[in-house]
């Protein structure tokens, strides 16, 4: 890096301090975009021409190379130093981003030099993801093209806040103010809705230097600043440090049995040791026992390091897991809305299924709606099938798995995924995080310190599911009444789910289609885990035709706690004792889906407890089931 | 409290955030240990990112039989001294044909003792990702590599193909027989590599600093006189010369520069003074334009 003078360093504490001063430089990360032939490479090579980072050899070969491929005539071609593939110097174009790294006294860059033809759409979006500050370069002489619009659009949908509009070649306009400032207007006007925070234009001209890191005198109107003192001064937000802590779990590290580490890098806020942590998918808490790192145990760290941190408690966490901060959490959801940039020759579809990456994390995903494809010229809103090659819109996704994350406007880090195909493993789409969908929205599981234990044990008793199942009229909401007076006298703490009366409230909105009897079980399945959380004896007394859902139900709770009692009344019985008169009705055609009638009823094979009412009285039946619950544990 | 990390911190984080990255998705990772300067600095980061574990995968060095003997000595005694898995992977057919760089020119040279024999060596222990310490500073075509860079069955690149890598999400999917060649040192810079040495600390081939040492001019290079297999031509005379190395590689093919750089910190110096570039020093990437690149489709790293 020639251009420190030799004489700006004495001796071994010359080169500390100079040393010392490198590393309190800040580094600037900024793009060159726009369309083809706009200068993009040249302006990179110019760049770092001026700054004296060429060294003599590659000078040397740059002045060959200029003879052989240069587009510039006779003299020295720029772009060729940025242009490193063959086929990029043969055909005169860039067609991948080339990262380059400079240094002025006052702080580093890294350019990240982006091709300007559509096809290579993808690889200007590569480059804009780390960018901080966009150089939209425009040949004054063709003024705003699609492609500038389209780089804009993206540079916008990835996040970057500033923009620097190069008006390039001015010198073939004749240095002329008003071309100029036509190009500023027009690029202001468009660029209004892309929300950036700062569009500052300049005039210049890479291959002769005008403004480029020299104030040119040709063009005296001009009192802006250079390209270079602009990027040398401008401020770009970072992410706060007193935004809230986010930790995406990378890798759980595991040397032996004493030590259980999970490292990552901090996306968001910092952490110090002792402080409390939330699993966000399990909202398991905990907190920070050790901040691990080669260097020694910190106290605190902070976004950007990299640590491996060691929990008091041992809690289930595993990559893609984030730990966050207990009072601002992340959403955790499995739908939601986002920006989509499609990378891939196959277009996007709604339904097909992919593997959505984020930093960490992974699941299966499919777009369940293409809300809008964004015009690129116009950036109206248009209906879309599917999301062709470099095409940007707006879906809803859905995952296999809830994932935590923040929108990508508060996070970069956490609001940000890509798409791969499952077949080929190519990238095939970058996605920005809008905001959960409603549906999905922010519920966090709450680790509550009284537990169902603790609760049972104040109420002295074990808690149960009593699922009565049977037909219409068998009997189940008598016996089911009985019991509880029962328990009741003994001092229990019991409800009744019974299957008419929840219709009235909670499922009034369900029929009695197959899909709303699975539901209607769903429902009054989760109620019941609720109340047996609670610690409550809970008899449900539900028709539930379906084995299907049972066993679902079945699954819901702790085991053992699920007593399925089948009331057992064969079907001309129930028909005859039609205590309802629906029996009557349906039979007449009048009900339809009548369960025994023309809907099925599907009964218990392996029941915990089988009534068979015929010939019992209500009151015999039970005593049976009291005796049976007693030798269970239950009362 | 405001932290604002350092320039070379948020760099040490890139590189053990794709550390972990790499260790995390694949099989069976390995890393390239060339015992050059970057190799160091990679080495001390596999080192940091999985503290208080030791890095779970091995280090591999390809011998081309014609390294500087120093730099032998220098890996065996990192090896040792830190305890990770060395694997030393050498082109037998090569070695039978006797293929060297003075007979068989630079080019088949290092296609046959470097490229063939890492092919050779990522097959035989089938590896699914390869570490390795280049820079995007270092050359054009490295510029445009990717940081997890996909290699096919072949091992080749193909620059007009590479995936895109937005942010720090890195697509680690690949099919049986493809690999992914990962540069945790992509965003250093040469002044990065030495700031960080010296910051850290790291150890480093004594040939990096200036001593007396025997050389002869040879294509307007200063080779070094390493062993007698160095054939003297007519006119050439073995010199004494206060010498040292800016890369290392194989020596006949590279280049001593004159100095008087016997610390870090005059390495420093004379780094941020120099005119010309560290590949200056390289025979094998000046022998035609854009010989990495074709190197590098060919499966070099």
């Amino acid at each position: 890096m020639r251009h420190i003078r030799a004489n700006e360093i004495t001796g071994s504490d010359g080169i500390r301090d100079y040393l010392a001063a490198q590393e309190k430089k800040s580094l600037l990360r900024f793009l060159t975009c726009g369309s083809v032939d706009d200068g993009k490479s040249t302006l990179i090579g110019r760049l770092l021409y001026d700054t004296k980072l060429i060294f003599d050899d590659q000078l040397a070969a740059l002045e060959r190379d200029s003879k052989k491929h240069g587009t510039d005539g006779s003299g020295i071609d720029f772009a060729l130093l940025v242009d490193g593939l063959e086929a990029e110097r043969e055909q005169g174009i860039t067609i991948d981003v080339a990262y380059r790294f400079f240094a002025t006294p006052k702080r580093k860059f890294i350019a990240a030099d982006a091709p300007g033809h559509e096809q290579y759409t993808r690889n200007m979006a590569t480059g804009a993801s780390t960018a901080d500050v966009a150089v939209v370069l425009i040949d004054a002489r063709q003024g705003v093209l699609v492609q500038t619009r389209r780089h804009s659009i993206i540079a916008s949908l990835l996040g970057i806040r500033h923009v620097v509009l190069a008006v390039n070649k001015i010198d073939l306009v004749g240095f002329d103010r008003k071309v100029f400032e036509q190009i500023a207007s027009t690029y202001a006007a468009f660029a209004s809705s892309l929300g950036f925070a700062s569009i500052t234009p300049i005039p210049m001209s890479a291959r002769y230097g005008d403004n480029v890191t020299k104030r040119s005198d040709r063009m005296r109107w001009y009192c802006g600043p250079t390209l270079l003192d602009h990027l040398e001064s401008i401020v770009v937000d970072a992410i706060p440090q007193s935004a809230p802590f986010r930790f995406p779990v990378q890798y759980v590290n595991r040397p032996n049995l004493d030590f259980r580490g999970f490292a990552g890098t901090i996306a968001a806020g910092s952490i110090g040791q002792g402080d409390e942590v939330v699993v966000a998918q399990s909202g398991k808490v905990s907190r920070i026992k050790r901040i691990v790192t080669h260097d020694g145990d910190l106290a605190r760290a902070v976004e950007g390091q990299a640590v491996t941190v060691v929990l008091e408690d041992e809690v289930e966490v595993s990559r893609g897991n984030m730990l966050v901060a207990p009072m601002a959490r992340p959403n955790v959801a499995d739908q939601f809305a986002a920006n989509i940039i499609w990378f891939d020759e196959h277009a996007l579809l709604p339904g097909r299924s992919y593997i959505l990456h984020t930093e960490t994390g992974q699941a299966g995903a499919t777009v369940t709606e293409l809300k809008y494809r964004i015009d690129v010229n116009t950036f109206s809103h248009q209906a879309a099938k599917g999301l062709e090659l470099n095409e940007v819109g707006v879906c809803n996704i859905s995952t296999q798995a809830p994932i935590p994350f923040d929108a990508y406007g508060e996070n970069r880090n956490t609001g940000s995924f890509i798409l791969i195909d499952r077949m080929t493993n190519a990238t095939v789409a970058a996605g920005m995080i809008l905001h959960p969908l409603r549906r999905a929205t922010n519920v966090h599981w709450q680790v509550l310190d009284i537990d169902r234990k603790s609760r049972a044990v104040l109420k002295g008793q074990k808690p149960a599911v009593l699922w009565f199942t049977g037909l219409s009229g068998s009997g189940k909401s008598t016996i089911a009444n009985l019991l509880e007076k029962k328990l009741y006298d003994a001092g229990k703490h019991t409800y009744i789910l019974d299957g008419d009366n929840v219709r009235h409230g909670l499922n009034r909105d369900l029929g009695f289609t197959e899909a709303d009897r699975v539901e209607n079980i769903r429902r009054v399945a989760e109620v019941a885990r609720l109340m047996a959380d609670a610690g409550l004896i809970v008899l449900v007394s539900f028709i539930s035709p379906f084995r299907a859902e049972r066993q679902m139900a079945r699954e819901l709770m702790e085991p053992g706690e699920f007593v399925e009692v089948f009331v057992d009344t064969p079907f001309e019985e129930c028909a005859k004792r039609d205590p309802k008169g629906l029996y009557a009705r349906a039979l007449n055609g009048e009900i339809k889906n009548f369960t025994g009638v023309d809907s099925p009823y599907e009964a218990p094979q392996n029941a915990d407890i089988h009534l068979k009412t015929a010939g019992h009285s209500p009151q015999d039946l039970v005593e049976v089931l009291e005796v049976r619950l007693r030798r269970g544990g239950y009362s | 409290m405001s932290v604002l990390l350092t320039h070379l911190q948020r760099l040490e984080a890139e590189a053990i955030h794709i550390f972990r990255e790499v260790a995390a998705n694949f099989a069976n990772p390995v890393m390239l240990y060339s015992v050059g300067k970057d190799s160091s600095v990679l080495m001390h980061l596999a080192m940091k990112a999985f503290y208080p574990a030791r890095p779970p995968f091995p280090f591999l060095h390809i011998d081309t039989t014609w390294k500087f003997r120093e730099m032998i000595v220098f890996r065996d005694e990192m090896a040792a001294k830190l305890g990770f898995e060395l694997l030393v992977h050498t082109n037998q057919d090569g070695v039978r044909r006797n293929i060297n760089p003075f007979d068989h020119g630079s080019n088949n040279y290092t296609h046959i003792m470097k490229t063939v024999a890492l092919r050779e060596a990522l097959d035989k222990y089938r590896f699914d990702a390869a570490f390795g310490g280049a820079r995007r500073d270092e050359e054009k075509s490295r510029a445009k590599e990717r940081i997890f860079s996909f290699r096919n069955a072949q091992h080749a690149w193909d620059p007009k193909h590479q995936r895109p890598e937005m942010w720090k999400i890195y697509n680690t999917r690949i099919a049986s027989g493809e690999s992914i060649r990962v540069f945790p040192l992509s965003n250093w810079t040469e002044l990065d590599i030495w700031q960080y040495i010296l910051q850290e600390n790291i150890p480093i081939v004594p040939l990096y600093f200036a001593k007396q040492r025997p050389v002869v001019e040879r294509d307007g290079m200063l080779i070094l006189v390493d062993d007698d297999r160095l054939k003297l031509r007519q006119d050439e005379v073995i010199q004494n010369r206060m010498v040292r190395f800016r890369t290392l590689g194989c020596y006949p093919l590279t280049g001593a520069i004159d100095s008087d750089a016997t610390s870090l910190e005059d390495i420093v110096g004379e780094m941020l003074t120099a005119r010309t570039s560290e590949r200056q020093g390289r025979l094998i990437d000046r022998d035609e334009a854009g010989s990495m690149e074709k190197k590098k489709r060919e499966g070099y790293f």
